[in-house]
């Protein structure tokens, strides 16, 4: 465990094993009583790093002290694993799954570690260093998401293969509701 | 005999064919226009004024044909994975009853003024009324989409339940007229009551005259009603899916059912054809100028009723599905009910 | 659950037995769809009208601000963060400019601290105008939409003297601000002002007794305080759960601890609530740029200092030391040395906070941003369960999720 300071900025950087064990501790130690937990983010350290190439950064605010805290993870390049401290605080929840989404860390113990800002066919990480500014992503195919409901039986059979449309194109918005036929191609494929 | 029954076809559908198309048909393309208008006059904006033949603007009323320009050149998309002929069939099933119920409402003194004088008037009314139900229902059905079928289930729901209090409202009024006849209805609000206040039905049944014109909006669908066509959470309720004239017919459609709700409150409240303290005795109702005025004075209290529910329609928020059936079931239907009990003690009391 | 909850909703055998099958039915709300502005889907499963599950699906606005950042100097990052919360632009270029100033080390001119503080409180009524005129619209009250609208218009017309842009202002620095206010600024705020209190005072006639609007906003969308505060909820989403905490109070920055205002806090945490402390933090707003027309100092509105701001046009033309300083920046961006930053900032919606790391050079090494709206939104599902469709439109609407902000 080290601790130092910047700006004013009070940091802490925890071990991996235990940082559900310090979250919980933060959390309920009533002089801390960080009972928010503000943002949950990671740093790429690609180009200077000799140790620890990530950094899993959390942000913490007390609201009856109004004092914050940071807590950091810092993680090997080969071993992307973080517990998942969505089981203290909610706010992780979703900030976890960004975090997946961006850098690719893994949060062990989230109970839902799904891509949130793009689309589920996106390849790589691309706010890991070694994404490329101007990297391009592989079209999707599209994908049929089976019989259009049928008159006889409007909702017979599981609706969710029918209700949610999935992914389409490249683009994010690909993923809105897609014709229910394979015959529909996109006329323009950038490159 | 045969020819006696087709002569009085003929004249019924001449008269249908004057009224339906000539005035309620019109109206309704006229009120397209006077919404956009009324909520631009509300909403401190100058509204649809632009459309002009020739440099001639008229207050923007060339937007009515620009409308119908619009919506006839529009492509009828039917979806996939609908139900071609129901969904083509469903706009009129709405449209037909909205128009046939116009068939009993006496717009003049005489028999000349209506197109048929049933004596069950208000009941095919709301027999003929209530079909339309199905019209929209099927539509949101045979759609095939999930907006459309979560709109047809609220207006069925909506309809069937506001019905039961629309009728309810009005046996105050019949049983205070004796008749259930619009034109024996219409005659006897010519009546004054202690000489100086005409009996119109909202003089005697004032509590079923407000009732009645909020379950009458419910069943129009119109803010503060318009759960079914929710426009923020369902698009459009059960006519998502529709384009170009199909949806122009729902519009009609909607427009018609404003119209018929004016000309109810008017028949039935507010002394229909009658000309306030102006008896209409037999001589007089000979005369044709006397007949011409009647016609004028039920279109002009037609008018004021179309107004207040564009008002109503521009200045009221929308409800949720639940509230409103609360309101329908809970508060109009017991209070409705109660109208009925005390207007009956009262008849009985007095007679 | 309740026993009646288990009573409402038959068991399969029991469906079985009589012999009626209920099913849920998924709708797709979304992307494009009239409650959703701002691009969000919902995948709702729905059983008749009630919400059994609810899955938003964000990111279709996503043009990673965060990654631009990073190939971007300090200064390019400027119009990106004004497209963060369209709303309230300068509210996001404050924050960040604040984030970078933090990790410089450096303090602004007094001046430039009314500015700043003038210009996020003119865009907090802003947002709040186009959030209570939106929470209207949708719930079929057009007439107040036009006319919250309308006054925020007015606050676009006032933007554009301020800066020459309407919504992509880019009109502060680090180290201070483009220009200073223009002189017409105050007489042409005190005409602002004046329609804006009464369309203010329009709106409350129009909607703040109406029945059927407070039916619908009373006692929908409730979260409780300590599930919204374990979510990380903040601002008048938090402050309508009686929580009194705002960035302004607690870590007083600009000058916010020399102006008097007053904190609404609600009750219940309802959409009613959140609406009234909208209504109540505009009237607050426009209290606070009022005391500082009033306190604001003459005197510059950059620093003193070349190795930031930009020196002067006729002192680049016209000695080497400031052409020299004009390159370097211009060509390099602005050094900042290594370190990290957390800074918040009140934005319209809750904390606005911007994480800066630096590694030294002219370009920031990572740029993260809490979008305020995205924690409200993360905890949508959990308001939304088992209530009505209906109320989710009240609900996402006093939420006000930003597309670009929760996107970025």
């Amino acid at each position: 465990m080290q601790a130092y300071a910047h700006r004013g900025d009070e940091c802490v950087v925890v071990a991996r094993d235990q940082l559900v064990a310090v979250a919980t501790h933060c959390r309920d130690e009533p002089s801390m009583h960080f009972d928010m937990v503000v943002d949950i983010t990671a740093i790429d350290h690609l180009e200077t790093f000799d140790e620890f190439r990530f950094e899993v950064v959390y942000h913490l605010y007390s609201l009856p002290h109004k004092h914050r805290l940071r807590i950091k993870v810092r993680l090997d390049e080969d071993d992307v694993h973080v517990p998942s401290v969505s089981g203290v605080w909610k706010g992780a929840l979703w900030t976890e799954r960004e975090t997946y989404d961006m850098f690719g860390i893994l949060f062990d113990g989230h109970p839902d570690l799904r891509r949130l800002l793009l689309y589920p066919e996106f390849e790589g990480h691309p706010l890991r260093k070694d994404y490329g500014f101007a990297d391009i992503q592989p079209l999707v195919p599209l994908t049929d998401i089976g019989v259009p409901m049928s008159l006889g039986t409007p909702f017979a059979g599981t609706n969710r293969e029918r209700g949610i449309a999935v992914g389409e194109g490249t683009s994010a918005a690909g993923k809105a509701l897609i014709p229910q036929t394979t015959a529909f191609k996109p006329d323009v494929v950038y490159k | 005999m045969t020819a006696q029954v087709v002569e009085a076809l003929v004249h019924a559908a001449i008269k249908f064919a004057i009224l339906v198309p000539g005035f309620v048909l019109a109206l309704a393309a006229l009120m397209s226009w006077i919404e956009r208008r009324q909520s631009a006059m509300i909403q401190d904006r100058v509204g649809p004024n632009r459309a002009s033949i020739g440099g001639v603007r008229a207050w923007g009323l060339f937007h009515i044909i620009a409308d119908t320009l619009k919506f006839a050149l529009k492509e009828n998309i039917v979806p996939r994975g609908s139900n071609p002929l129901l969904f083509r069939l469903a706009p009129f099933m709405a449209m037909a009853p909205a128009l046939i119920v116009f068939a009993v409402m006496p717009v003049g003194p005489t028999n000349r003024w209506v197109v048929s004088n049933l004596d069950v008037g208000i009941l095919f009314i709301f027999a003929i009324g209530s079909l339309s139900v199905y019209g929209a229902t099927i539509a949101g059905w045979s759609s095939n989409n999930n907006f459309s079928l979560l709109g047809a289930l609220r207006v069925s729901a909506q309809m069937i339940s506001y019905e039961v209090s629309l009728a309810l409202n009005l046996v105050g009024v019949f049983m205070v007229f004796g008749s259930i006849n619009l034109q024996t209805i219409i005659e006897g609000q010519g009546a004054l009551l202690g000489g100086v206040l005409p009996k119109w039905g909202i003089v005697v049944q004032p509590v079923a005259f407000f009732l009645f014109l909020a379950a009458s909006i419910a069943e129009t669908k119109r803010t503060p009603f318009d759960a079914p066509e929710g426009e923020p959470e369902l698009v459009s309720g059960y006519f998502t899916e529709y384009s170009g004239l199909a949806l122009a017919t729902w519009f009609l459609t909607e427009f018609a059912a404003v119209i018929m709700v004016a000309m109810m409150a008017t028949a039935v409240f507010f002394g229909g054809w009658q000309i306030p303290w102006l008896p209409p005795t037999p001589a007089l109702v000979a005369t044709w100028w006397f007949q011409i005025a009647c016609v004028m004075a039920f279109f002009a209290k037609t008018l004021f009723f179309v107004w207040v529910q564009m008002q109503l329609r521009w200045t009221l928020l929308r409800m949720r599905y639940d509230q409103i059936m609360t309101m329908g079931w809970k508060y109009i239907l017991p209070i409705s009910l109660a109208n009925v009990l005390v207007t009956g003690l009262f008849l009985l009391l007095t007679r | 659950m309740s026993t009646e909850t288990v009573r409402e909703y038959l068991t399969e055998e029991e469906e079985d037995r009589i012999g009626l099958h209920t099913q849920e039915m998924i709708l797709n709300m979304g992307p494009s769809h009239p409650a959703t502005h701002g691009t969000v889907k919902f995948t709702l499963r729905l059983e008749g009208e009630t919400i059994r599950d609810l899955d938003p699906d964000i990111g279709y606005l996503h043009r990673g601000f965060e990654k631009m950042c990073e190939n971007a100097t300090y200064t390019h990052a400027f119009p990106y963060t004004d497209r963060l919360n369209y709303c309230s632009p300068f509210i996001n270029n404050v924050g960040y400019a604040l984030a970078v100033e933090k990790l410089l080390g450096i303090e602004i001119t007094e001046r430039c601290k009314y500015v700043r503080t003038i210009i996020s409180e003119l865009h907090r009524i802003s947002d709040h105008l186009t959030c209570l005129a939106a929470t209207s619209l949708e719930l079929g009250a057009f007439t107040v939409f036009l006319y919250g609208v309308q006054s925020r218009e007015e606050i676009y017309v006032l933007t554009e003297e301020i800066c020459g842009a309407r919504l992509t202002v880019s009109y502060v620095r680090i180290g201070g601000l483009t220009d200073d206010l223009p002189e017409s600024f105050a007489d042409h705020w005190k005409l602002v002002k004046r329609r804006l209190d009464k369309n203010l005072y329009d709106i409350d006639k129009l909607i703040g007794r109406n029945r059927i609007f407070i039916d619908r906003m009373q006692n929908t969308g409730i979260l409780d305080t300590e599930t919204a505060i374990s979510y990380g909820c903040t601002g008048p989403f938090l402050r309508a759960c009686g929580v009194e905490y705002d960035v302004r109070d607690a870590a007083p920055y600009l000058v916010y601890d020399r102006l008097d205002w007053t904190m609404p806090t609600g009750t219940r945490g309802d959409n009613w609530d959140r609406f009234l402390i909208r209504l109540a933090e505009i009237e607050q707003s426009i209290s606070m740029i009022d005391q500082c027309i009033e306190q604001m100092p003459e005197g510059p509105v950059r620093i003193d200092d070349w190795r930031v701001v930009l020196p002067p046009k006729d002192e680049v033309y016209n000695s080497i030391e400031a052409m020299m300083a004009h390159f370097k920046l211009i060509m390099e961006g602005l050094k900042v040395p290594p370190g990290e930053v957390y800074s918040y900032t009140e934005g319209a919606n809750g904390e606005l906070g911007f994480f800066i790391v630096s590694d030294g050079s002219g370009k920031p090494s990572r740029v993260h941003v809490r979008p305020p709206c995205y924690h409200l939104v993360a905890a949508l599902p959990e308001i939304m369960r088992g209530k009505l469709i209906q109320d989710l439109v009240p609900t996402f609407d006093t939420i006000n999720m930003i597309g670009g902000e929760i996107d970025r």
